[in-house]
């Protein structure tokens, strides 16, 4: 139903180019991206999540685990197999690399006759990290699309984001294990990976009983550079690889947990904003931020300026911040949302309307991670067809 | 994927401050200051009237303020801050010699980005028709976004209709900008309310836009710029309708909490439009249903 549905059927056009590897050999893919200067950021097990983490070797990543969600519940389970990318909705996204959650913009200094200098930090010694990001999604993939036009799309560049979003090695993976809370498919992120996914290796992963195999393609001229590298132990395809691929995708598009329907839900929500649904959702969000801070769209910043001991070195450093925080907007006088009903519609109309107005696409990719990490299980797909019925009603009324 | 992020080589960093020096200072009131800032070193783009500057005190913090003057030759900008918080506090402290930090300038400006095509464009900078009535309304400190635009208007005789200046404030004291009221109220120019006198205020007592009443211009040819606190801006827009003004000739500068101005932090959300990025100025068709929302 999704108006831009797009979601491949089938694998990477470039067929005749996708290379098969065998899962074994994972790690001759990270000695070819570290050989390059990429640090490989990949999932990996770690407290009972599958984290999201800068990985020294191949063997770090998350072999056989799944993962079981509910809304406020993420279990880690053991697979039957060992793919290493069956799981979604992570404590983590993508931007914690992309957009970290901490970062000085730049520093100044005053001098004994008061001259003050500034010094952008991107003058700074310290290099741009050069991530390799192992293992993104398709939603993951569409939500950097979405970070790039925010921070990187309008009349400036965010100089924190840009350099270390150029330096980035994308390597996605298409989703053949959908969760619980998933609904990629009526966004149209997923679960597939289009050819022209913007990516620079497009991933099928192959879970066979005793064996997994990767499909891969290059979406880029780095990618194709990586995938040719003779120290990699690929080789054609298996014939039946692509076609199974292509199986897997459709299956996961049928597996989806929840649906978000998406068509008009822009105007909806302009026209519910006085709706009593707000005020019960209200009743049980705690406004604790945890869905803003998983989001992995949700790209708010606020600053903190500090100085040293002896008042004369001054920073400025930005932070992640939450539109559910009392601060988030105080102007001179209060804060204007100071209700829990007006944050969390703040959150909600703009990730699923107003950021149509702000940016040209819906904020939520269907990750599911808000519903997941909620503590209370707010769950914005029912919602938005709350406030969807409400709408129908009202016009229904007036008609 | 770099195909997809093209970086400009050399684009303007707009994060870090240009050193500016404060050249003289003037105390407005007693928890108001303007400042005349020029550029120690290398100077920010040319502001246009209705933009904003990110001002920050040397370790303290940053904060939106709109110019209150725009050297019509030179570098130099004029900004009015008041004491409400830390950041405007340490601002208001300085003393001439001393510097600040300026990022900008940001956002759009009073003539809505409305420019004369070419030199016999009939288009004024201020992004109306020449020889058309201009009425201008501020609320307290609303009135130092405002005064960029009266101080225009004035340096052009003959290029703008009647010129309108209607200025109010809570009392005779908190009055900003007053050399320049008793000039344009001089010059039969400005109107000036208080909502409590004072001992000495022989003026009217009451809201601005009980000044509206008495005002003389031609509503189909007249454009209102209007700022000052949210209710004012509601109410003065409302008297301009009753009185004939469209609401696309109502201009108003709104205020939302800004962290950036770049349209990164998300902070000055208010509805489907970014205050930084698509403001500070609307017009009244615009801004209507947003202001309408509670809390929105």
């Amino acid at each position: 139903m999704a108006p831009d549905t797009g979601t491949a059927k089938t694998p990477p056009a470039n067929d005749a180019d996708a290379r098969e590897l065998a899962q074994e050999d994972l790690q001759a893919l990270f000695d070819a991206l570290t050989a390059r200067g990429w640090t490989v950021v990949g999932p990996t097990e770690r407290d009972g999540a599958v984290v999201l983490a800068e990985l020294a070797s191949a063997d770090k990543l998350p072999y056989g685990v799944g993962v079981a969600l509910a809304p406020g519940g993420y279990r880690v389970r053991r697979r039957e197999d060992r793919a290493a990318f069956a799981h979604s909705a992570g404590p983590q996204s993508w931007k914690t690399f992309l957009h970290p959650e901490r970062a000085r913009l730049w520093q100044a200094d005053r001098d004994g006759d008061g001259t003050v200098t500034f010094t952008p930090d991107a003058e700074e010694k310290s290099p741009v990290p050069r991530y390799a990001l192992l293992g993104v999604h398709p939603c993951d993939l569409a939500a950097i699309a979405r970070l790039d036009r925010v921070l990187t799309g309008g009349a400036f560049r965010d100089p924190v984001y840009t350099p270390r979003r150029e330096a980035a090695f994308v390597i996605a993976v298409a989703c053949g294990e959908p969760g619980e809370l998933c609904f990629c498919a009526s966004v149209g992120t997923g679960p597939g990976l289009r050819d022209d996914a913007p990516c620079d290796l497009a991933v099928h992963e192959i879970a066979g009983d005793d064996d997994v195999r990767l499909l891969i393609s290059a979406h880029s001229a780095r990618g194709a550079e990586v995938l040719a590298d003779p120290r990699l132990p690929v080789r054609d395809p298996d014939p039946q690889l692509p076609e199974l691929a292509r199986c897997q995708t459709e299956a996961a598009e049928r597996r989806m947990g929840r649906e978000l329907e998406a068509e008009g839900l822009r105007d909806v929500l302009a026209e519910t904003l006085d709706s009593p649904v707000w005020d019960e959702v209200a009743s049980r969000c705690l406004t604790c931020g945890n869905c803003t801070m998983v989001c992995p769209t949700c790209f708010c910043t606020t600053t903190e300026d500090t100085t040293d001991l002896t008042g004369d070195h001054a920073e400025r450093w930005r932070r992640w911040d939450s539109c559910f925080d009392l601060d988030f907007s105080y102007v001179h006088g209060g804060s204007v949302r100071t209700s829990g009903r007006s944050r969390y519609r703040q959150w909600l109309t703009h990730k699923l309307g107003t950021w149509h107005d702000q940016f040209g696409s819906s904020g939520c990719v269907g990750c599911g991670r808000c519903i997941v990490w909620c503590p209370v299980g707010i769950d914005l797909t029912v919602e938005a067809a709350r406030l969807r019925e409400e709408a129908g009603a009202s016009e229904e009324g007036t008609a | 994927m770099t195909d997809t992020v093209a970086v400009a080589d050399g684009a303007p960093d707009v994060v870090t401050p240009l050193p500016y020096r404060v050249r003289h200072r003037l105390r407005e009131t007693a928890d108001t200051v303007t400042l005349d800032l020029v550029p120690v070193g290398t100077a920010l783009p040319r502001y246009r009237p209705g933009q904003f500057s990110m001002l920050y005190a040397f370790g303290v913090g940053e904060i939106p303020v709109s110019v209150s003057a725009v050297a019509s030759g030179g570098d130099a900008i004029a900004h009015t801050i008041r004491a409400v918080g830390k950041a405007s506090e340490a601002l208001c402290r300085l003393r001439p010699g001393e510097v600040v930090g300026v990022c900008g300038p940001f956002g759009n400006d009073w003539a809505l980005g409305i420019r004369p095509a070419g030199a016999d464009d009939p288009v004024t900078p201020l992004g109306t028709a020449p020889g058309e009535d201009l009425i201008v309304m501020g609320g307290g400190l609303g009135l130092s976004p405002l005064r960029p635009v009266v101080l225009h208007a004035l340096s052009r005789p003959g290029f703008y209709g009647w010129l309108t200046v209607l200025a109010g404030a809570r009392t005779p004291h908190e009055l900003v900008h007053r050399a320049d009221l008793m000039q344009w109220h001089a010059l039969g120019e400005a109107k000036i309310t208080v909502d409590r006198a004072e001992a000495g205020w022989t003026g009217p007592v009451g809201l601005v836009t009980d000044l509206l009443r008495h005002a003389v211009f031609r509503p189909e040819r007249t454009t209102a710029f209007v700022c000052g606190p949210e209710p004012m801006m509601r109410a003065s827009a409302e008297a301009l309708m009753d009185r004939g003004v469209a609401p696309d000739r109502i201009r108003l500068s709104l205020e939302r909490n800004m962290r950036c101005a770049t349209a990164w932090c998300g902070h000055c959300q208010l509805g489907r439009v970014l205050v930084c990025r698509d403001g500070p100025i609307f017009t009244w068709d615009q801004a209507a249903a947003l202001l309408a929302v509670h809390e929105l």
